[in-house]
């Protein structure tokens, strides 16, 4: 690996540490983050000459530190009135400094930086883009590529949600135990939009949007590793790596949706799925289960599957009705439907989905679904209304392609073909 | 003399690699080990998985099961094992048995994400 391909891994492993720890400093993002900037600069021309530090997150936050003062110092000779709250800490930096080594506050410093982009008044998707801007440190183009949209757009987002951060009150207090537990729910769940936000791309842009994905596994490893003895991270750790782990197997060469059923098993990626089984493993052993652990345990049932055949249909149903009493929603009755339909047939999840119709009218997989049981019962025309519907309502090509496809075996099983009577 | 070779990095810093980052140091670490192979000198080398998937026993009376790798300092490492189980239960039942052979200290129990059984006849 080159120095410089060193020194880019370096910045951004530390990144979520030193903003954190930048930002209790000097408690306003922007300086925090300027204050970073200027410490990867002097990190890019130091560290080639000097070698790598020890601690380089420690380094940075001290060098960044220093680097800010100096600014706000300079700035407050030209400016009389300076924000004298944007330097409340200064007088007890040098103390500070000494914390580095035992760490307890970074735990919070980083819970913290994650949870203000968790804010209530942001709309999901800039709450997505400014904490892969702050905390993951992704350029506003890399960002902006991932969400499809013009790089002007996007910065103007983050902007925008970066102004609302910053009128809000930020939670500087050290946490009690129940706040800590509430941000870190808050937290996980923006993590999974990260995740969903690159998983539920199409085919044609699955490839654009992996990064959020692998972004989303980062952010779920480091809070597992500041908090490990939460079981729901590590259930949301596990159902990230276990979903990821069969990217390469979810679209076909035209990029049309594959379904489990009919993915190439041998493209998964087997040292994810040990992970992410691991990690299930010892989230059991705690005995307080909740959503993400039962989605991973779902996951995990898939993944050890060798061949669809051997899928543990039956426990797959159980951990749906389990699901379902935790976070009612007609999306996971829909998919407890599946499961169903595997067990105790078509007829059965047939009924299982119709009472969800009214709520469920604009939404693709529903239609999806309902028209793959009404094939299986051979009840063809009812089929392809539901298809032609999913068809209006796909959100990617992909779900398109893949509908288009079941209507095309409908039509070619509606055509008599004497000659196939005869071969049997 | 057969010597082991422990491993040590910043694993946020190696979780940081891009894959094809990390799969152009595995390719230079093959050369080497492919080198020792060939001379009937490599034994068992283990890949292991995140500390994140780590589990604790510590050798108390009784022994208590903690989150997380061994962090405390005042041990050092001894020895290891390498034991097939079909889960993390059945690998602290065996950690337990070895415990009650031989108290204090702790095991850390860590699932071994790739292992290549090497050419050593040792």
């Amino acid at each position: 690996m080159t120095d410089t391909a060193w020194i880019d891994a370096a910045l951004t492993s530390a990144r979520p540490q030193a903003v954190g720890a930048l930002l209790r400093y000097f408690r306003n993002l922007d300086t925090a983050e300027e204050a970073f900037q200027s410490a990867c600069l002097r990190a890019l021309k130091s560290w080639p000459q000097n070698g790598p530090p020890r601690d380089p997150a420690a380094w940075l936050i001290m060098v960044g530190r220093n680097v800010a003062i100096d600014d706000i110092r300079r700035g407050r000779k030209q400016q009389p009135l300076p924000a004298d709250e944007a330097i409340s800490d200064l007088d007890d930096a040098e103390e500070e400094l000494a914390d580095r080594l035992d760490g307890s506050q970074y735990r919070d410093d980083i819970l913290r930086l994650l949870f203000i982009c968790c804010h209530p008044d942001l709309p999901a998707t800039q709450q997505i883009a400014l904490a892969l801007r702050i905390v993951s440190g992704l350029t506003v183009k890399q960002i902006a590529r991932a969400f499809l949209v013009s790089e002007a757009a996007m910065e103007q987002r983050i902007t925008r949600a970066k102004a609302r951060v910053a009128d809000a009150n930020m939670p500087f207090e050290t946490p009690g135990a129940i706040e800590r537990t509430e941000r870190l729910s808050a937290v996980a769940a923006m993590v999974y939009l990260i995740f969903n936000e690159g998983y539920s791309a199409g085919g044609d842009t699955a490839e654009i949007r992996a990064p959020l994905c692998e972004e989303a596994i980062r952010l779920a490893r480091l809070l597992l590793r500041l908090f490990q003895s939460e079981p729901e991270i590590m259930g949301l750790t596990a159902l990230l790596l276990l979903q990821h782990a069969r990217s390469a197997a979810r679209f076909d060469a035209e990029g049309a949706l594959v379904l489990l059923d009919d993915q190439d098993r041998s493209l998964w990626n087997h040292k994810m799925i040990a992970e992410g089984l691991a990690l299930i493993d010892k989230a059991m052993r705690h005995r307080r289960t909740g959503p993400y652990q039962i989605q991973a345990a779902i996951a995990a049932l898939h993944a050890r599957a060798a061949t669809p055949e051997e899928t543990d249909w039956t426990q797959i149903d159980l951990l749906y009705g389990t699901l379902e009493i935790m976070q009612p929603s007609p999306v996971v009755t829909l998919n407890r439907a599946v499961a169903v339909s595997k067990v105790r047939g078509p007829e059965a999840a047939l009924q299982m989905i119709e009472p969800l119709a009214p709520r469920l009218s604009n939404y693709f997989h529903f239609f999806g679904v309902r028209g793959a049981f009404l094939m299986q019962l051979g009840r063809n025309d009812e089929a392809r209304v539901a298809f032609d519907r999913a068809i209006a309502l796909a959100n990617t090509s992909a779900e398109a392609a893949h509908i288009r496809m079941h209507l095309d075996r409908l039509m070619r099983d509606s055509t008599p073909a004497p000659a196939k009577i005869q071969e049997k | 003399m057969l010597y082991a070779i422990l491993c040590y990095n910043d694993e946020d810093l190696v979780g940081s690699w891009t894959q094809e980052q990390d799969e152009a140091v595995m390719k230079k670490l093959a050369v080497v080990q492919d080198k020792l192979a060939r001379q009937g000198r490599l034994g068992p080398v283990a890949r292991l998985l995140p500390t994140t998937s780590a589990t604790t026993l510590r050798k108390d009376d009784p022994p208590v099961v903690i989150d997380g790798p061994y962090a405390e300092t005042k041990e050092q490492l001894l020895g290891f094992y390498i034991v097939d189980c079909n889960n993390l239960d059945e690998a602290l039942d065996v950690a337990r048995d070895l415990g009650a052979a031989n108290p204090g200290g702790a095991y850390e129990i860590r699932p071994v994400g790739v292992l290549n059984p090497g050419s050593s006849p040792a």
